[in-house]
């Protein structure tokens, strides 16, 4: 049951990560190739031009990155989430909640969606070629890695706290009183971890606003696909297993 | 587990936990690997020398929110 619970939630990852694949080609890839355009001028101005600004060797093009490499990135990045979604949900099924595999996916989805996706990038969000400077790669991978371990940790205390306050209080007021628990949480850590600027001066602001909702765009699609498409999936899979049982008796 | 009595017929059926783990354990590590080499692989950490991983998924890396260079 498990076994297959989790194939089923990596087939429907890498169908995620296509669809998610082709948001990011249309909406993110614009906006990187106008950041690395604006690499480059930013390195053309600081070398004379007496002698040509050194090339970097590439090793890898430019079409392949945005090509397949995209592609390859969304498609085993969907692949691994949704596994990961599918043993979460074997677990979550039927403990939480009295709601159906549908639902309850779809809630697990929306619920992962805003605690891995939404509330680190309110704090440390995706940066576009160019913002960034690579000595302070270490620091900022662990602030990011940080961010989202104390997000997932907050999720698992808000809907722990919701399940206990459930049967006293009602699942509005349960419901209420966890989703405050998480906001109160995620602000708190929020305004104690260190703020990460390292946007060069001048650099255009539309073109962030732009990469960073087509960041948060394509992890939408990514989760929406594997919530929904999953949720379908595991009730055929619930169906048919109890369907085999009653045949057996 | 007073605290799930409040709709004991209603819950579907969960699977056990021990049904669950082995596949945790195992599906759980290879998921994770898989997101390091996509997220962080030649970014803070190297496993593997150069920097071909890093540039193969450098749009994805950037794209899906990952810190990079």
């Amino acid at each position: 049951m498990v076994g297959s619970l989790l194939l089923r939630g990596m087939l429907v990852g890498i169908l995620a990560g296509l669809f998610a694949f082709g948001f990011a080609r249309i909406f993110g890839e614009p906006q990187i190739d106008r950041a690395i355009a604006y690499e480059e001028q930013m390195a053309a101005a600081e070398t004379p031009s007496a002698q040509p600004a050194e090339e970097e060797p590439e090793l890898v093009s430019r079409a392949t990155q945005a090509g397949l490499g995209l592609l390859t990135g969304s498609v085993i990045y969907g692949a691994a989430i949704g596994g990961l979604f599918a043993l979460v949900f074997a677990y979550v099924h039927g403990r939480i909640s009295p709601l159906g595999p549908r639902a309850t996916a779809a809630l697990l989805a929306l619920a992962a969606f805003i605690a891995i996706v939404l509330a680190p990038a309110l704090k440390y969000p995706a940066t576009p070629p160019a913002v960034g400077s690579p000595e302070t790669i270490g620091a900022r991978t662990e602030l990011f890695f940080l961010m989202l371990v104390i997000s997932i940790a907050a999720l698992v205390v808000a809907v722990a706290l919701a399940r206990r306050l459930w049967a006293q209080h009602g699942a509005w007021n349960a419901g209420i009183a966890g989703a405050a628990a998480f906001v109160v949480i995620i602000a708190t850590v929020q305004y104690a971890l260190p703020t990460i600027n390292e946007i060069p001066e001048g650099y255009s602001a539309d073109l962030l606003w732009r990469f960073r909702t087509s960041s948060i765009g394509m992890h939408a699609v990514l989760w929406t696909v594997i919530g929904l498409a999953f949720g379908a999936l595991a009730e055929r899979s619930f169906a048919s297993r109890s369907g085999r049982r009653a045949a057996l008796r | 587990m007073s605290d799930i009595a409040y709709a004991p017929s209603a819950l579907p059926q969960p699977i056990p936990v021990r049904e669950i783990l082995p596949w945790a354990v195992f599906g759980g590590l290879l998921m994770l690997i898989a997101i390091y080499f996509i997220g962080s692989e030649e970014g803070a950490m190297t496993l593997v020398s150069g920097l071909n991983t890093h540039e193969f998924v450098h749009d994805a890396r950037h794209l899906l929110g990952f810190p990079c260079h």
